[in-house]
């Protein structure tokens, strides 16, 4: 039962999503209305952090497997890039590496004089 | 063949949970990054779907159904976001100078190699949301008219590629802060990213999740003002 009660409260949470994604007309998906209400709910208590817990985590243990299709689904792709294959594939390749180095370095940057700045404080 | 294995309900889930078990299999003799679990079961799918002739659409009448609980599994992605409730506010100002940091470099890098390749406008639109959450990326490509498979084909191979080179380039380029990594892995490479950063550590994948939203909804406001450059 305990498991039972935690799906139902998360796939009433993605019903929730889907029904805002429904009336605001942005292009944003019902995953992301119903991260931010999940969040809000175990903010606020509304949600305990038990009543979700044990599923979430289940869920997402399994999450990778999700993308699986839609992996396969690139069978069908290659060939309406036609002309656009080198760019595609260079685009694609150099972006994702050039913007994990960049976002990394950066967020760790403001970390380390966070941390300066305590250090500091103690002194 | 298409005609027989389309009455199975089962055959694409389960050569798909196959061929990733087999991908953890490999992972663990191996100890290789390129032994990518997701990768390798999405390649064994590919060859048996091409070996035997069978049509992506057979096979994802029944593989659709792991992909079901996808909305629900991000949205579980609060829980261990809000377990690292003190982390996210103590290092808010880095979380948020790294997420439009990743956002802007994203799509300076897409419109400077439009540039070098020459693309048209409708080309270079595609590629501007290639980073963020599918769902959202989509509507924005559609939004600026875009190609719109084409960018959902970039954004899958993004986040396999970020999926198998995060661990490499975080320890290449030193990013050991688990904060910095997940917020690198999620910005750059959503939530298949995110799935990596989950295994490094619980901050990693908390911090990647917040980052497939914070992004996402980044890119809808950056998206909007790239689209004039080129």
């Amino acid at each position: 039962m305990k498991y039972l009660r935690q799906f139902s409260i998360i796939l009433f949470i993605s019903l929730i999503g889907e029904i805002i994604h429904l009336f605001i007309p942005l292009p944003i998906p019902a995953s992301i209305y119903g991260l931010l209400l999940m969040l809000m709910g175990l903010k606020t208590k509304l949600i305990p952090l038990n009543a979700v817990e044990d599923a979430s985590m289940f869920l997402i243990e399994i999450m990778p497997i999700m993308f699986i299709p839609a992996g396969v689904g690139l069978l069908d792709s290659w060939e309406i890039l036609g002309a656009m294959l080198i760019p595609f594939i260079v685009i694609t390749l150099l972006s994702t590496i050039v913007v994990m180095v960049a976002t990394g370095k950066v967020t760790q940057f403001f970390i380390q004089i966070d941390k300066k700045g305590k250090d500091d404080d103690h002194e | 063949m298409s005609n027989t294995i389309n009455g199975f309900l089962f055959f694409g889930a389960v050569i798909s949970l196959l061929g990733y078990e087999l991908g953890i299999q490999l992972k663990r003799k191996f100890r290789s990054p390129l032994f990518n679990p997701l990768l390798i079961s999405i390649l064994v799918v590919m060859g048996l779907l091409s070996l035997f002739n069978i049509k992506y659409e057979v096979y994802n009448q029944s593989a659709k159904y792991i992909s079901y609980l996808l909305t629900p599994a991000t949205i579980c992605l609060a829980v261990p976001l809000y377990r690292q409730m003190e982390m996210l506010k103590k290092h808010s100002k880095a979380i948020v100078a790294g997420t439009i940091t990743g956002v802007v470099t994203t799509m300076a890098t897409v419109l400077l190699l439009a540039v070098i390749f020459g693309l048209n406008h409708q080309e270079y639109v595609t590629f501007l949301p290639k980073s963020i959450t599918t769902a959202i990326a989509m509507g924005i490509s559609e939004e600026m008219k875009g190609f719109v498979t084409i960018t959902v084909a970039s954004i899958i191979i993004t986040g396999i590629l970020g999926n198998i080179i995060a661990e490499t380039i975080c320890k290449v380029f030193h990013i050991t802060e688990p904060v910095a990594v997940g917020i690198a892995i999620g910005s750059s490479a959503h939530a298949i990213g995110t799935t990596k950063a989950l295994e490094l550590g619980e901050i990693e994948g908390a911090m990647s999740g917040l980052a497939i939203a914070t992004s996402g909804l980044c890119t809808v406001v950056f998206a909007s003002i790239f689209a004039n450059f080129h």
